[in-house]
């Protein structure tokens, strides 16, 4: 049998297009992925990593998952329209396939079928085929009414800003928007006039072909069908609906194994075009939630890459707190992406010719406190404290002089100049012999740990005070204190430390657990990766987060990061506001010879007076 | 001339009616924080760069004040960025945003 | 019918509110929380401007209160407006008045928020008010271990002037206090030596100008620069650091006592006793007045004045002017 009408040229030659475009582009993306990241593509692409990428294709691009964790309507509306229309295409390619008894078709025929064939009775299972047809038909049509009902008013599916659009992603939404209503007034006309169609379309087709001159309609409705698909094909290269494609591919790529690194690479160039806008990285920024910065999230700032027209605002407008990475249905790497666009242009001066090498006495155990330790004694006190009653050997490497870690100009993108402190601080390091660096400062350990490339193993104080707790080195015996606890971001979902700190306080008294926590946290307000918020603005994230981890309900609320002690402490009065070991001291039993002489407290004039 | 015998250090006077001062002017603009420093000293004794050398934020600001925008420019160049200043500051001045636009006045500055 | 007064605050405004509507004729009813009158003044060992004892000033205030019921150990809890007057519940039992005066005074700085300034961390580190206890015992300042300091370091503006704890104003007192206590400490141990670390020396009131150059005729070094930390070295010292900004050179010493001279900051508790009542509070935190030059005294509440510290820092002449000021107006308020 040969199918053909002019009407199907639209479908076809945009269909044709958008391969074409997609094939190119994708080729161009892998060839200039470095030696590296396509040796990992070599050494896994027959292995299982393939297999779990399809299965996330499935579970991600067509049902959206992790959208629906997300919030069920904005998940439904994503399912309705991309699981729907896939259903849609395959059931119509079997439908055909059967009636044409296994022939090879033209991609248009199957899209079309209802306007070929009016007569299905030698179909084998007409009834189920013509029922499903116009069942998914209705799915997908559920999820663009969704879709319309989010553009009127984004509140119902959770989305409080929902993201600007240009005139060509307008463009590609209008023709997106009107795909599936002109199938179904084409289908429906045809259904009615030549008594075929399911349930639901023969129904409405004899509705429609009772008014006069509907049959009029028949022709206009396929055209226009088939133009809106062609209009929307040919766009996709050009809007956000290349994520459609694109994912799939970030998908396989990232089950591979590749990653962003420490510059742009094509791989990025894959996460650029794999968000879909969704506009969920704007509802998750705090930026935008307490500050009302609504326009510099990632989302616009991968779109003004993608462009190639992104602006200092919008890579210098971010904390880099990450809450938007774990957030994104994508799972793409913003916040390490615009770390790497503000490498690209790093000040020309900075001159740190001037530090000297420093050295510090041998010892077992190396202790940092870092530039903030310096300013919250009662953390570095404590922590030592704790040190003695295990009885490790430490040295305090910068007791005297702080070199800063280098961390703060990294965030800021200034990788170099950060490599020449690190420099100095590796001599330090490695000089006193020791074996292991512990720090109470996260934004040091981060560096520490991803930057330095020390021979010797990197802990933050809570993974090293855990171990001595654990161990039995460190008695704990737990208070009736009710705690709760502050991930700060460069250990949380920085370096992946949720759980040690949150033990050590189970150790020391009761743990409130709250919504917020851990991937999800909020960002303290205090992160060093921006510069241009001031202290109200700063405070007024820091009085919402600590809302956020009932500090209210607490007797104390604990962090692990001096600069987020100092954030909170400076937004509150209220709150008593503590690093994880100044509360460990309060419940440390250890016999007290081993410990400082615990100074003696002073009469306090506030407490007799006031 | 005349010689009187001795000569005015003309170098070491503030002329503040020839002092270009459109660095504290912009700076003033795009972080109003700038105007709000008293001269206390915490962020330079607190500064992590100032243990090794003779750099201070609030002399950064005079010199930005008195129209030395070349030598302030050039001071600039020596913060780590760490943030202690912006911790100890009592007026809540954004040190490091001002450092930061500093160091972009190097190509942007008349 | 003689009316009732409840004054809220046995300090020295509260105090000199009571004698001189007691003197008027009214019966008035003090609550004191504490076990003792005198506010923090009866903490003070000697005054500035004249040094003399602070003991004087409590017990003259005092003694003469005629009439004045004293309730000590009393907290007042709530204040509520009834009929035509007051219900003030107080240690779970209610009075009546017919007007009421807010003299809850102030609350120090609570120094440990100023975490690097090693308050309550280094033992070597005291507050002002410290100092105070510490002359009143000794006579002299000493340290921890017991040893004679030999250097001190007296930290201005702690807890005030100071945005990072929300506490923006300057409370007044303080330059003229450290200026005070360094002349007793050179007067006391003539061999230390005594530095005051300023940001702005502010000595308004008569005879202050005067005891600071006292203070530098005594041999006490005035550094301009704020302190940025303290650490704890050999032996309890404290080293700190602070910018001398008139050299513009960074500066760091070791100490054997630093005082940190604490702020007055608002009263917490009071906030709440206030806003039931219908006043309001200004920025700092302190109680607002009706009109700052004209009704200093006055609050939008009708029947409800305020007195002393609990309107903004304020030294004892001050307070107790306002003080007089306040009965004046509460018998103008009670004679309509
Ligand atoms: C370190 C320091 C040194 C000072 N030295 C001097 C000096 O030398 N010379 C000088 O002129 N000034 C000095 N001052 C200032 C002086 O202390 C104040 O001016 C004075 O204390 C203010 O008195 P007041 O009565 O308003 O407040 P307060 O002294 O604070 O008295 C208020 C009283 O109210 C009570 N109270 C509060 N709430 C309640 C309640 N709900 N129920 C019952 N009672 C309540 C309190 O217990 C307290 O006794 C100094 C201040 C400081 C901080
Ligand atoms: S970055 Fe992620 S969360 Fe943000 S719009 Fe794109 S896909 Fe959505
Ligand atoms: S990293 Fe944080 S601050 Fe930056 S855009 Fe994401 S949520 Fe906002
Ligand atoms: S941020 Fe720069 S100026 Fe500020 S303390 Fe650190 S090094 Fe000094
Ligand atoms: S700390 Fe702030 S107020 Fe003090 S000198 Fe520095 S910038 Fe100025
Ligand atoms: S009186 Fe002096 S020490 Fe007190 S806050 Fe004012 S300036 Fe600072």
């Amino acid at each position: 049998m040969n199918y053909y009408h002019h009407f199907v040229i639209p479908f076809t030659a945009g269909l044709l297009f958008l391969v074409i475009v997609v094939a190119a582009k994708w080729i161009g993306w892998i060839k200039n992925l470095d030696a590296e990241q396509k040796g990992l593509i070599k050494r896994n692409i027959f292995g299982k990593a393939s297999l779990h990428a399809t299965w996330e294709v499935i579970t991600e691009s067509l049902l959206h998952r992790r959208i629906f964790q997300k919030n069920f309507l904005l998940g439904y509306m994503h399912m309705s329209l991309a699981f729907g229309w896939f259903l849609l295409i395959v059931m119509g390619n079997l439908e055909t396939r059967f009636f044409t008894h296994g022939q090879m078709n033209p991609p248009y025929v199957p899209i079309f079928f209802e306007f070929f064939e009016h007569d299905l009775s030698t179909l084998r299972y007409k009834e189920i085929f013509t029922f499903v047809m116009d069942f998914l038909l209705l799915f997908v049509l559920s999820g663009v009414a969704l879709a319309y009902m989010k553009r009127a008013t984004s509140k119902p599916l959770g989305m409080k800003k929902a993201t600007k659009h240009a005139f060509i992603d307008k463009l590609a939404l209008t023709s997106l928007w009107l795909i599936f209503p002109l199938r179904l007034a084409a289908e429906s006309v045809t259904a009615g006039l030549y008594d075929s169609g399911g349930f639901f379309t023969r129904w409405l087709g004899e509705a429609i072909v009772s008014l006069p001159g509907a049959d009029m309609l028949y022709y206009p409705l396929w055209w226009a069908y088939s133009i809106s698909l062609g209009l929307f094909f040919i766009s996709v290269p050009f809007t956000r609906y290349m994520h459609i494609p694109t994912e799939t591919l970030l998908i396989f790529l990232r089950k591979y194994g590749i990653r962003e690194k420490n510059e742009h690479t094509s791989y990025t160039q894959v996460e650029l075009n794999a968000c879909s806008r969704c506009g969920i990285c704007i509802d998750s920024c705090q930026l935008s939630s307490e500050l009302g910065i609504s326009n510099s999230q990632s989302t616009y700032f991968l779109k003004s890459l993608r462009d190639k027209k992104t602006t200092d605002y919008l890579t210098e407008t971010c904390m880099l707190c990450g809450r938007c990475d774990f957030a994104c249905p994508v799972g793409i790497e913003n916040s390490t992406i615009r770390l790497n666009q503000r490498r690209e242009t790093p000040a020309s001066a900075i001159n740190f010719g001037y530090v000297p090498t420093i050295e510090a006495s041998k010892g077992k155990i190396a202790f940092f406190a870092g530039c903030m330790g310096q300013l919250t004694p009662s953390v570095t006190k404590a922590t030592l404290t704790l040190f003695n009653a295990a009885g490790v050997e430490y040295t305090h490497i910068d007791k005297d002089a702080t070199i800063c870690c280098g961390r703060p100009l990294q965030v800021n993108g200034e990788e170099s100049a950060a490599k020449e402190l690190a420099q100095k601080n590796k001599q330090l390091i490695e000089g006193t012999g020791a074996q292991a660096l512990v720090t109470t400062c996260p934004i040091c350990a981060r560096i520490f740990a991803e930057s330095y490339g020390l021979s010797i193993p990197v802990y933050h104080h809570t993974q090293f005070l855990y171990q001595l707790a654990a161990s039995g080195q460190l008695k704990l015996t737990p208070t009736s204190n009710l705690i709760t606890y502050h991930d700060p971001c460069e250990l949380g979902r920085g370096l992946g430390i949720y759980e040690e700190p949150r033990e050590l306080l189970k150790f020391a008294g009761n743990l409130v657990e709250v919504k917020s926590s851990k991937t999800d946290s909020l960002c303290c307000g205090g992160s060093l990766a921006i510069t241009s918020i001031n202290q109200q603005q700063r405070s007024q994230i820091a009085i919402k987060t600590l809302e956020s981890i009932g500090a209210n309900d607490v007797d104390f609320v604990a962090t692990a990061c001096p600069l987020c002690k100092k954030t909170f402490t400076a937004a509150s009065d209220e709150n008593a506001i503590l690093d994880v070991s100044e509360i460990l001291v309060k419940a440390c039993t250890n016999s007290r010879q081993s410990l400082k002489p615990e100074q003696k407290q002073r009469t306090k004039e506030t407490s007799t007076v006031n | 001339m005349i010689d009187f015998g001795f000569t005015p250090l003309v170098a070491s006077i503030t002329d503040l009616d020839k002092a270009n001062v459109n660095l504290a002017k912009q700076l003033t603009e795009q972080d109003p924080s700038f105007a709000l420093c008293i001269s206390c000293g915490s962020c330079s004794a607190t500064c992590t760069a100032g243990q090794f050398t003779k750099f201070s934020f609030r002399v950064m600001c005079h010199q930005i004040r008195k129209g030395n925008a070349k030598e302030a420019i050039a001071e600039a160049s020596k913060c780590m960025l760490c943030g202690k200043c912006t911790l100890a500051c009592p007026r809540n001045v954004n040190t490091r945003n001002i450092i930061s636009l500093v160091r972009k006045a190097q190509t942007t500055t008349p | 019918m003689t009316k009732t007064v409840a004054i809220i605050g046995g300090g020295v405004a509260g105090l000199e509110t009571a004698k001189q509507l007691n003197s008027l004729g009214y019966s008035v009813k003090l609550f004191e929380k504490t076990n003792t009158l005198g506010g923090h003044v009866a903490k003070w060992d000697r005054l500035f401007p004249n040094k003399r004892h602070a003991s004087e000033v409590v017990s003259s205030l005092t003694l003469s209160q005629g009439n004045t019921q004293t309730l000590t150990e009393t907290t007042v809890h709530s204040i509520k407006r009834e009929n035509q007057g007051f219900v003030i519940s107080a240690n779970s039992s209610n009075h009546e008045a017919d007007a009421v005066v807010l003299a809850t005074g102030f609350e120090l700085f609570p120094a440990e928020k100023k975490e690097e300034y090693g308050y309550g961390l280094f033992e070597n580190v005291i507050t002002s008010a410290d100092l105070e206890q510490m002359f009143k015992k000794h006579g002299k300042p000493v340290m921890a271990s017991g040893h004679k300091p030999v250097r001190i370091a007296f930290i201005h503006c702690v807890g005030s002037r100071d945005e990072k704890v929300n506490r923006p104003y300057c409370s007044k007192v303080c330059c003229v206090t450290a200026v005070k206590q360094a002349i007793e400490v050179k007067e006391a141990l003539p061999n230390s030596e005594v530095f005051c670390f300023y940001m702005d020396l502010r000595t308004f009131g008569p005879g202050y100008e005067d005891l600071y150059k006292e203070a530098q005729s005594k041999g006490v070094t005035f550094i301009r620069g704020r302190l940025s930390e303290s650490s704890e070295i050999e032996g309890g010292r404290v080293l700190i650091k602070a910018e001398d900004t008139l050299a513009s050179t960074p500066l760091k010493m070791s100490v054997d006592i630093v005082v940190l001279m604490v702020g007055m900051s608002p009263l917490r508790s009071t906030n709440k006793l206030a806003t039931d009542l219908g006043l309001s509070i200004n920025a700092d935190g302190f109680i607002a007045a009706t009109d700052l030059h004209t009704n200093p005294t006055g609050t939008a509440t009708n029947g409800v004045f305020v007195a002393g510290a609990c309107t903004g820092p304020n030294n004892i002449t001050d307070t107790v002017n306002a003080a007089k000021a306040t009965a004046l107006d509460v018998h103008n308020y009670l004679s309509r």
